[in-house]
Parts: structure tokens; C-alpha cells; sequence
């Protein structure tokens, strides 16, 4: 995936960063393969938008060095930001222009003069047709979002990072950037994005990195880190009787009653409602959790915690 | 093909969208400046030989217009950028320093000149000037504009709210335009306040765009382009080297 030679759309070497004194970046490595749809997850400072930053030429490492397909972010740094598109986090436009000029402008910065048909096709991907002569101010924060998303596409970068993208955004939205997302990744571009909504890095994400207090504590690929973090699980809510000994040892009782049996696959589900069954248990409710990414990232989270104590 | 000419499309558009604020504005508030000083002093300031005061005073209100709106141009575009967070998209385009020091510095002259011709469109009706050498006329504009406009990106980059850009324009650049011989000629100082006066690289500026139309001035235009040029210059080496470096815009 990510170990022939020249085969890198992002590659970070041991970045560090501080703000002062305060470190953002501590010794960071990673490495996307192209073609990736790839994940950066943590909590808020973690230093998932320094990176980003770093990437873009926004911030300047202290120390390491950061390439985007094979181009060192500071010394090719023209052809690092051709290769890249960046869709920052906070909601920005620039009020003296229109939709279009906004995206013609756009294109322009990278040198592209007649660049109308992908600025028609961004728009109308984007469902931002009927909006091109607007005034950016006229837009709702959603409109704003997705001429932001077309902003960082007009020079089609073969590397998208998507800085929480869905942040504030309402669910038909998000599905159609979802959508639009996973079409560029279908047509080769790499992907990485950062999001609160694990649901999402879940259901988009083929690999993933947890970061913490500006280092990586967990990188792999989702299946890996679900499977090494996370477990299937019969949830089941008694009627009369207890749990049975035998699954008791390995289950957990949750504040709502229910209780959680791992379980390691569904074949085994017919195996525990036979034992409750013998043992004179009754079930009244019962349901089959799969694994989520979230329990992986709580874990990680706390295991971290408990380390630095 | 690099992105220079639309970053200085983009900042020339800026400004000519919201022309009545940024050219039309400063026209009249000049022509104002005209109409009241004229009123006050014409009696009583004689500053060159067969020149009225009203004659000698539209070039240099003309030169302070220009250099105040170069040096609005590249500050508050830049300011308005840093603050609203949209300065990340000049940002991230594969832009050099010099790129982004020439489109912004090229746009606040052109701003500038505009003025300038709107002032001198403005006021050629009811007083008709001489225009004794072109060249000069123009090589001043170009100095002027470009020395304040330099300053203007410096102003910009330094600031990181509305009030420090305030400061640097009101406590620096108005002094330093009212105290260089808008309103007065040099020679009409004690001798004290005309050597301070020739610290000034705006009096330059001034007394050489004059010396374009009158063929009088207080210094020899020669001297007068050579402190300016230097001055501009020096300015322009110093906002490069921030921009290379990225103070205040690249963390």
C-alpha cells in the first residue's frame, strides 16, 4: 500500500511544532499511499489541523519534513501545492466576489486560465448551479462549505484533505459530499480527511491514524484496528433469571440493564441463547452490536490517558 | 504559468468594486482640502515665483491622495484577509514572495494613479496647470505610490487587528504626508524644521511631482528621486524579506 518507492501521496517525517511553548507537533511520521482514503482522528488539539497546515505551507515544521506526491512542502513548494487541495476547517470566503468569480479567481492563482468547464462540472456536482452569481455573503454556511470543497478542487490536485468537512453541516449535505467524495477517491485521487463523526471515517476510511497531543497513538487499517480494538457484542436484556455463569464471566452489565457478551462471530449468538435457554433465563429484548470505530477510539483515548499519568 | 497576473486582477477588482469608497471618496475629500485651505491661505503663502497658491497646492494634495490610497489599498486588503481568515487562499496557491509582493504592490499604485488622475480630471476646468515635464511628473507618481503601497503591505502584514493598521497609518503615515510640504513650501520653515523636513522621504516625493509641473521645487528633482527611489528600495527589500519569511502569515 504505502512501500514502493515514489508510490507516497503524503509522507511526513518526524514533524515537530510548537507554538511558543506549547507543542503541537510532536515527531509526527506518516505515510498515505495514493489512491487512499485516509483517516486522521483526535480530539480537539490534538494536532490534526497543524499537520494540515503543514502540508499546505500554512504553518512551517520546527523540525522534519513533509512531502505531498514526492514534492518537499518547502523546498518544491510549488509543485507540493499543485499536487494538493486543502479544505480548511473554519468557514472563510472573500465577500467582494460572486460564486463564479470566486472559483475563476481560484483557478487563476494556480495559472489556469480557461478553466469554465470543471468550474460548471465543480458546480454542478456541488449543486451550486443556481448560486454561481451570488454574492459569497448571500450563502448559508452549507453553500459557503461547498464552494470551499470546489475552491480546493479547481486545479484538480491529485491529494484532497478535507478538514472536518461536516462539521455544522446537515445530513443531505453530507451525503452529497460523501458522494462526491468517494467518486474523486473512485477516480484516484487520495483522500484524507479529519472528522469528529467516527460513523463517517468508519463507513469512508480504508486506513486510519489516532492522534493525541501532537503524536500518533494508533495507525492501521480500519478492519485491523476495529478488529484489535473492538468486538462484536450480543447485547441482551433478561426477563426473569440471571445470566448463566459461563457467559457471565465474560460479559458486562451496562446502568441500563442490558447485558454485553462478546461474542466472536454470529454463529456464536445461537450457542449463548441455548445456554441462557438451559439455564431457565429468559430473554425479553436482544441485539447484535458489530464493532465501531468509536469504542476503538475511546480505548486508545483512555489508554493514552493512563499512560501519561 | 504562474498566478500573478490574477492575484493582481483579483486585488485591482478588490478595490474597483467598491470604487465610490476607494477612488470617487478621496477625489472629492481632496478637492475639499482644495476649496478650504485655498480659502484660509491663498492671501497670505506666496511659495514660487508666478505661481498662484491654489496652483501650488493641487499637485502636492494630488501627491497625498495618491500616497493615502496606495497605502489603504495593500493594508486593508491585507488586514481584511488576515482577519476574516481568507488570506489562506493566496496562501495556499503556489505562489513566491516576490509573486505576492509585486501583485499587491502593483495594485495599490494603480490605485494611487487613479486617484491622482481623478483629482487633476477633477480640478484641470477650473484650474488649469502648467505641465512643465512630464517625465518627472510621472516617475514621482510611480516612486510615491509604490514607496506607500510597499508600506501599506509592511502595515498589513505587522497588523493583527483594526487598531495597530489605525496606529501605523495615523500616527506614522499622516505626519509624516501633512509634515512634507503638502501645504507649504519647505524654504518657508526655520531652518530646524527643514532639516527635519529632509528626513522625510514623502517630501521628496512631493517636492519632485511638483518640480514636474513648475520646473520649481525646494530640492533638485535629481536629489529628490534618489531619497525616494532609496526609500522605496530600501522598503521593498524589507517587505520581501517578511513575506519570504512569512512573518505573520505563515506560522
Amino acid at each position: 500500500m504505502s512501500d514502493a518507492a515514489g508510490g507516497l501521496a503524503v509522507e511526513a517525517r518526524d514533524v515537530h511544532k510548537r507554538y511558543g511553548a506549547v507543542p503541537a507537533l510532536c515527531g509526527v511520521s506518516l505515510e498515505v499511499g495514493k489512491g487512499e482514503f485516509f483517516g486522521l482522528l483526535g480530539p480537539n488539539g490534538a494536532g490534526k489541523t497543524t499537520l494540515i497546515s503543514a502540508l499546505g505551507g500554512l504553518v512551517r515544521a520546527d523540525r522534519g519534513s513533509l512531502a505531498i506526491m514526492g514534492h518537499d512542502v518547502q523546498r518544491d513548494f510549488r509543485l507540493a501545492r499543485r499536487a494538493v487541495g486543502i479544505v480548511p476547517q473554519e468557514i472563510v470566503f472573500d465577500p467582494f466576489f460572486t460564486v463564479r468569480e470566486t472559483l475563476e479567481i481560484q483557478s487563476g492563482y494556480f495559472g489556469l486560465r480557461r478553466n469554465g468547464a470543471w468550474i460548471d462540472e465543480l458546480l454542478e456536482r456541488l449543486a451550486l448551479q443556481s448560486k454561481a452569481g451570488a454574492n459569497m455573503r448571500s450563502l448559508s454556511g452549507g453553500m459557503k462549505r461547498r464552494v470551499m470543497v470546489a475552491q480546493a478542487l479547481v486545479h484538480r490536485p491529485p491529494v484532497i484533505v478535507l478538514d472536518e468537512p461536516t462539521a455544522g453541516v446537515d445530513v443531505e449535505l453530507r451525503q452529497t459530499l460523501w458522494a462526491f467524495v468517494r467518486g474523486l477517491n473512485a477516480a484516484g485521487h487520495t483522500i484524507v480527511l479529519t472528522t469528529h463523526y467516527l460513523e463517517e471515517a468508519q463507513q469512508l476510511c480504508s486506513r486510519i491514524a489516532m492522534m493525541k497531543d501532537g503524536r500518533i497513538v494508533a495507525l492501521g487499517s480500519t478492519a485491523s484496528l476495529l478488529a484489535e480494538f473492538s468486538e462484536r457484542v450480543l447485547r441482551v436484556k433478561l426477563e426473569k433469571g440471571g445470566l448463566p455463569a459461563p457467559l457471565a464471566a465474560g460479559a458486562a452489565l451496562e446502568a441500563t440493564g442490558w447485558w454485553r457478551i462478546p461474542i466472536a462471530d454470529v454463529a456464536h449468538v445461537e450457542d449463548a441463547l441455548r445456554t441462557m435457554r438451559e439455564a431457565g433465563a429468559a430473554v425479553a429484548s436482544l441485539e447484535v452490536a458489530e464493532p465501531e470505530l468509536e469504542e476503538v477510539f475511546v480505548k486508545i483515548m483512555r489508554r493514552e490517558e493512563a499512560a501519561a499519568r | 504559468m504562474s498566478g500573478f497576473r490574477t492575484l493582481l486582477y483579483k486585488e485591482v477588482l478588490r478595490f474597483w468594486k467598491v470604487s465610490f469608497q476607494t477612488v470617487a471618496a478621496p477625489v472629492l475629500t481632496t478637492l475639499l482640502y482644495l476649496l478650504v485651505f485655498a480659502h484660509a491661505l491663498a492671501g497670505h503663502v506666496q511659495a514660487f515665483a508666478g505661481v498662484t497658491y491654489l496652483q501650488f497646492l493641487i499637485p502636492g494634495l494630488a501627491m497625498m491622495a495618491m500616497l493615502q490610497n496606495s497605502f489603504a489599498n495593500s493594508s486593508s486588503s491585507l488586514i481584511q484577509s488576515k482577519i476574516t481568515g481568507n488570506i489562506v487562499f493566496i496562501l495556499l496557491p503556489p505562489f513566491s514572495a516576490g509573486e505576492i509582493f509585486a501583485a499587491y504592490l502593483l495594485a495599490s499604485m494603480v490605485r494611487g494613479l487613479v486617484v491622482g488622475t481623478g483629482v487633476f480630471a477633477a480640478t484641470v476646468w477650473l484650474i488649469p496647470l502648467p505641465v512643465g515635464n512630464p517625465a518627472w511628473i510621472a516617475a514621482f507618481a510611480i516612486v510615491g505610490c509604490g514607496m506607500l503601497g510597499t508600506m501599506g503591505i509592511i502595515a498589513g502584514v505587522w497588523s493583527e487587528k483594526f487598531d495597530q493598521l489605525a496606529a501605523f497609518q495615523n500616527f506614522l503615515v499622516m505626519p509624516l504626508t501633512f509634515l512634507a510640504g503638502v501645504f507649504y513650501s519647505m524654504h518657508s520653515l526655520p531652518p530646524f524644521w527643514q532639516a527635519v523636513s529632509k528626513l522625510n522621504p514623502f517630501f521628496y516625493a512631493i517636492d519632485g511631482f511638483r518640480y514636474g509641473f513648475f520646473g520649481q521645487s525646494d530640492v533638485s528633482p535629481w536629489a529628490s528621486l534618489a531619497f525616494a527611489s532609496a526609500a522605496f528600495g530600501a522598503l521593498s527589500l524589507l517587505t520581501l524579506h517578511l513575506i519570504r519569511r512569512g512573518y505573520k502569515l505563515r506560522h
